[in-house]
């Protein structure tokens, strides 16, 4: 009988801080994520110091609630696992040396994680992958389709050439001067709405599974001022409806396209933005009688958590990647390096 | 008793192992290289020289700042979760009083200070029993100097970056300042040790940085309120 092995992981990249343990790398046993939303939106967006002080405010009480509802104690864990980013430098920061402080005082092995590579496996709670498949990767500050033929192999064959999707949504959100955060908001609106506006789709090359959203953000900002200057009103619903109407036109045909050239079994949805009702119909009915099995995570392994870093280093742990007592915060590392890094 | 000690709010990286009131060993270095990369290995390399396990701990004591945002994150993170993991207490020093230690035997005033750019220093006062006789702070330092000049007894200024500062403290405070050479601006870990040791830990999950400073987008947010 193999013995069970339990991971405990720290995810503080961004304005939540959270820990989670997960056993085997696919049950979850314990879930904790401290939000800090309602102090950042005053500010209409995260600021990067209001968050790192919020981050060492949080994180024992986070780690302390975490062991709490799981019933088990640091000792009980093989391994310690931590996001060490992409992210906010700071905030990253907070999280990688309270796991090496867990790891050091513990004897612990210590597992840095890949943000995108946690997004990708918070699904792996869900559902066993199976391989080849595909990733697409949509959240506030990434857009990406990932392809992985094994566990902790990733390919990045397409990316935003500028802002991210989520980060499109944040702009067109403050723009009709909805609340922080607005892709929620903009997503509700346009299940009101109707597409009224052909707002322009970049498809860029052809057979190229980039992605650009600036263009898009901008067309829609240039209506809405344009309408202003002519006296129009234009029905807010309707301008929702249309620029999530582009956005996931784009996704899902593109998402479509990579997944029969590259003859996937499975396609995971990942990031914050899969929580958006609009993107998880277009793919449904993208997929709807195909031999790929699309998987959207439940809503609460949508958002940033530390589950699915413990998910994904649950694979590192067993793959036999350590971390020294060298390891630091890289705010751009790329999933690629990260992977070829996690293989060693 | 054995006390593990950790200074990173600053440029300088000190860590400092205590038996039973006694320096077992102390590492420093002033050089501008990552915190965050070197402080764990250097804690492991100074507890390994010193034959203590981090179970044997049975006290952390950090320097929670003024300083650099991220720097004093790093230390103060570290000491918090450590101590968290083996459930010891861990206690906060400020910086600038780990600072004035370094003028212990000074018949005057202490006055450690950081700069905080933009003309601004943290500082504060110290009487030779290192007791603050006036609060620690942010401000210009033009408009320190214009509060210490009327001091009683001669002054000591200590800070790594006094040389930005040095023709302005003489200037102003004439021959009230004192100022010793370069080498001695270094503060100590096991001065932090020292200043900790008898200092009662509180509840852990509160132990946070020293700051001085509201973030910019917090103080133009208050700002903002106040005129509304
Ligand atoms: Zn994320």
């Amino acid at each position: 009988m193999i013995k069970d092995n339990y991971i405990l992981a720290i995810e503080t990249s961004c304005d939540e801080t959270a820990a989670a343990i997960v056993r085997n790398g696919r049950e979850l046993v314990a879930n904790v994520v401290a939000s800090q939303i309602e102090s950042h939106k005053r500010f209409g967006g995260v600021v990067p110091e209001i968050a790192s002080r919020h981050h060492i405010e949080q994180i024992t009480i986070t780690l302390e609630e975490t062991l709490a509802q799981a019933g088990m104690q640091l000792d009980d864990m093989d391994a310690i696992a931590v996001t060490e980013g992409p992210g906010l430098v700071g905030a990253l920061l907070v999280g990688v040396n309270t796991a090496k402080s867990l790891a050091f005082a513990k004897d612990k092995p210590l597992i840095g994680v890949h943000h995108i590579a946690g997004h990708i496996y918070a699904n792996r709670l869900e559902k066993e992958f199976e391989f080849p498949l595909l990733s697409l990767v949509v959240s506030g500050g990434h857009t990406e389709l990932i392809l992985m033929k094994a566990h902790g192999s990733f390919e990045v064959i397409g990316e935003t050439r500028d802002d991210a999707a989520g980060e499109a949504y944040d702009k067109v959100a403050r723009t009709l001067k909805l609340p922080y955060p607005g892709g929620p908001h903009i997503d509700r609106l346009a299940q009101e709405g109707e597409e009224t506006i052909d707002f322009p789709r970049a498809w860029l090359e052809d057979g190229s599974y980039d992605f650009s959203f600036s263009g898009l953000k901008s067309a829609v900002i240039n209506k809405l001022h344009n309408a202003k200057q002519k006296g129009e009103t234009l029905e807010e619903k309707n301008v929702a409806a249309s620029f999530q109407a582009s956005v996931v036109d784009v996704l899902s045909t593109k998402t479509y396209q990579a997944a029969k050239e590259h003859q996937v079994k499975q396609v995971i949805v990942a990031g914050g933005v899969a929580a958006n009702q609009g993107l998880r119909k277009a793919l449904k009915s993208k997929f709807d009688g195909e031999d790929i099995e699309l998987l959207i995570p439940p809503l609460r392994l949508c958002t940033d958590n530390a589950a699915m870093i413990a998910a994904a280093g649950a694979v590192a742990y067993q793959q036999g990647h350590r971390a020294g007592w060298d390891l630091n915060a890289d705010p751009s590392l790329s999933l690629e390096r990260y992977a070829k890094r996690s293989l060693k | 008793m054995n006390v593990l000690a950790i200074d990173t709010s600053n440029q300088i990286l000190g860590v400092s192992v205590m038996k039973d009131g006694e320096v077992a060993g102390e590492l420093i270095t002033n050089i501008k290289k990552n915190h965050s990369v070197r402080l764990m290995p250097a804690v492991d390399q100074l507890m390994k020289e010193t034959a203590i396990a981090p179970s044997d701990l049975s006290k952390i004591i950090v320097a929670k700042g003024p300083g650099s945002y991220t720097g004093v994150r790093i230390g103060l993170t570290t000491a918090k979760s450590m101590g968290w993991a083996l459930n010891i207490p861990v206690v906060g020093v400020s910086s600038l009083e780990v600072l004035a230690y370094q003028g212990m035997f000074f018949d005057g005033y202490i006055c450690p200070f950081f700069d905080a750019r933009r003309g601004l220093v943290y500082t504060g006062l110290y009487n030779q029993e290192m007791q603050l006789v006036k609060a620690e702070t942010n401000l210009l330092m033009t408009d320190w100097l214009e509060e210490l000049k009327a001091s009683d007894k001669p002054v000591l200024f200590l800070s790594p970056d006094i040389e930005s500062h040095q023709e302005a403290i003489e200037e102003m405070m004439e021959d009230k300042a004192v100022i010793p050479p370069k080498a001695l601006h270094v503060p100590h870990p096991s001065a932090l040790a020292l200043a900790g040791q008898n200092k009662e830990a509180g509840p852990l999950h509160a132990l946070v940085p020293n700051y001085l400073r509201l973030v910019e987008a917090e103080a133009k947010w208050l700002e903002q309120q106040g005129k509304k």
